[in-house]
């Protein structure tokens, strides 16, 4: 069959044409929008490993900081890191999971619950340079001292929504039936929750757990004036305690080429843990609710 | 008794499954027959979100009484003066709060397009096998550490972008015309925009991964009908998925400014941390963040303190103001 007036057909391919191309430039765009972002991926890290790798070797893990021109490693600014990321992860944990609890168990359809859970999220998103002031003086200008238990607070309180979040979410997913089966069985609330749905929870747990774990790791901005940097390896938690990303800041800022490789190898590692605890959060995410 | 029907469920668990989607027992009560079981638990779960209100209100209390000092001393003066002098203890704010400003609009100016285009060509164009891996990549891109776009702003993206795009700008614009005025500056690379650049990067995987979760969640009988009137891609993507999720994105794009007012190391690296009114888009200035980062460990005396915690103030209220607003366009469904 051919169309009834040949202008019409004339008039529609033209259209046609126009909407092809239209769609051909939108796809073009869309498919150049995702090559800018991983090339931005690709060179950041390529930077990274490159000069990381460079900077990389035994003494990296064996020494602490160096003076200007020494052999020197970052042992002081790791065990730091690790002593307070555990503090904060301790502490966050504790309150995180339990606030969760009660925000998915207790409080689920209270006006109390709606508030929590919206000034929760917006703690998850504040700047966390803030919470390094609040701690300060909290902790800091009170004690008339920079200390790493200071800095393992700011932790905690950064490390704290992300968990609540997390336990809130998980627990939610948790099927009625398993909480209406233990109460037939006559244990009352807080049992049910904490030797069923818990249970029932654990990896997602774990996920919100290595999930908080990586959104402190690799903070400064907090660190900065909590514990400040300690240029020794310390374990005092009334002390300043040098960490990671303040001693990456203070030698990549500095004017020496030991100091700027030493930045770089640690920049490498704290990417790399953070990288991998996220995939390894993800993955048993996945696990855990066959997505 | 034999005859006895199922006793119906109690008054709460009745109410709950009527109103809920997923069924949820709601009696707080627990087993009448055992009162007050689980009241120390339940009272210890309270505690705990109390301590979690308590944080947020004790951050917003210790900023202003922290703060205090400073801008009951200079006022109005502190928001509209751009003198930071702490031999003087003059401290006027406008220089930083206008250079956060215009770092993150940049950023969002700089991160939208991009974004978007990610997004869409994840959903909707892209293979699902490619897409999956791709989606994990942006989403690597938004969980490095900050201080490590940092770095790479400072020492790859600095003076790449002084030799080959400042320079030569300089050299073709002709002296004296607004384009001159607009990229004047040190030809250092540690400026306004290449900050902004940086915090682009930074959130444009941030936002990509919002809005692929919104464009997924458009059910996909609309597309389809859409596709069966003969839609392109285009029409489909510009007309029904992204108005469906019009008001879920734009809070997903304030979310993305929220974390670039926030963002502290990145940029104190690259700005160049300098307390002039920024005069051009290439001069070097500063954020809030990063005139805190800069100087508080080293303020000398209480006013200068006084003065940063003031600071820390404003960014608050600018942030919470944008994340409140963020958080309420995107309902629950909202990323972690």
């Amino acid at each position: 069959m051919t169309a009834s007036k040949p202008t019409n057909a004339n008039f529609d391919r033209f259209l046609h044409a126009r909407r092809k191309l239209y769609n051909y430039i939108f796809l073009g765009l869309t498919g150049l929008a995702t090559a800018i972002a991983l090339a931005a991926l690709a060179l950041i890290l390529e930077t990274l490993v490159v000069k990381g790798v460079a900077g990389l070797d035994i003494h990296v893990f064996t020494m602490s900081q160096p003076a200007p021109d020494m052999a020197g490693g970052l042992l002081n600014a790791i065990v730091g890191s690790l002593i307070m990321c555990a503090i904060g992860m301790v502490i966050a944990l504790f309150v995180g999971i339990l606030a969760g609890t009660w925000l998915a168990e207790y409080g689920d359809g209270t006006k109390l619950a709606t508030v929590v859970r919206f000034l929760n999220d917006i703690l998850i998103s504040a700047p966390s340079i803030l919470i390094g002031l609040f701690v300060y003086e909290l902790l800091v200008r009170p004690f008339h001292g920079f200390s790493a238990a200071a800095g393992g607070v700011a932790l905690a309180l950064l490390a704290m929504p992300v968990a609540t979040r997390a336990t809130e979410d998980i627990m939610r997913m948790q099927p009625n039936a398993l909480r209406e089966a233990g109460m037939a069985l006559g244990a009352n609330r807080g049992h049910v929750i904490r030797s069923i749905i818990w249970r029932a929870s654990k990896s997602g747990l774990m996920t919100g757990a290595l999930l908080s774990f990586a959104r402190i790791s690799g903070e400064t901005a907090p660190l900065l004036f909590t514990s400040l940097g300690n240029p020794f390896l310390s374990y005092k938690l009334t002390q300043p305690m040098a960490s990671m990303p303040t001693t990456i800041f203070q030698f990549a800022m500095s004017a020496y080429d030991d100091w700027q490789r030493l930045a770089w190898a640690g920049a490498l590692l704290i990417a790399v843990a953070v990288l991998t605890t996220n995939i390894i959060g993800r993955a048993l995410t996945r696990g855990s609710t066959h997505k | 008794m034999a005859v006895a029907a199922p006793s119906p469920p109690p008054q709460g668990q009745a109410a709950a499954s009527a109103g809920n989607d997923t069924l949820r027992v709601t009696d707080a009560q627990g087993d009448p027959r055992q009162p007050g079981g689980d009241h120390i638990f339940r009272w210890l779960s309270l505690t705990a979100v109390l301590v979690m209100m308590a944080t947020l209100l004790g951050l917003v209390l210790s900023l202003v009484s922290g703060g205090w000092m400073a801008l009951s001393h200079f006022g109005i003066s502190f928001f509209t003066t751009s003198t930071w002098d702490p031999v003087a203890d003059q401290y006027g704010a406008a220089a930083p709060i206008v250079g956060t400003l215009i770092t993150s609009f940049l950023a969002l100016l700089l991160a939208l397009p991009v974004a978007i285009g990610v997004a869409v060509f994840l959903v909707e164009i892209c293979p699902q096998m490619i897409a999956r891996w791709l989606a994990i990549a942006v989403e690597l891109l938004a969980g490095i550490p900050s201080i490590v776009y940092g770095m790479w702003g400072l020492f790859v993206l600095a003076p790449w972008f002084a030799a080959h795009v400042q320079l030569p700008l300089m050299m073709a614009v002709t002296p004296g015309s607004w384009l001159e005025t607009l990229i004047s500056g040190v030809p250092n690379g540690a400026n306004i925009f290449t900050a902004s650049l940086i915090l682009a990067v930074m959130i444009l995987p941030y936002i990509a991964a919002i809005l692929r979760e919104l464009l997924m969640s458009v059910p996909s009988h609309m597309r389809e009908a859409a596709y069966g009137l003969g839609c392109t891609q285009r029409e489909v993507v510009m007309r029904i998925m992204l108005p469906y999720v019009r008001k879920s994105a734009i809070g997903a794009v304030m979310l993305g400014l929220g974390r670039a007012l926030g963002e502290t190391m990145a940029v104190t690296f690259i700005i160049g941390n300098s307390h002039n009114f920024p005069g051009s888009l290439f001069d070097s200035g500063s954020t809030i963040s990063s005139t805190i980062a800069n100087e508080f460990t080293e303020a000398t005396g209480d006013m200068h303190i006084s003065a940063l915690i003031a600071l820390g103030l404003v960014l608050f209220l600018i942030t919470f103001a944008t994340i409140a607003t963020a958080r309420l366009l995107l309902g629950r469904g909202g990323p972690k």
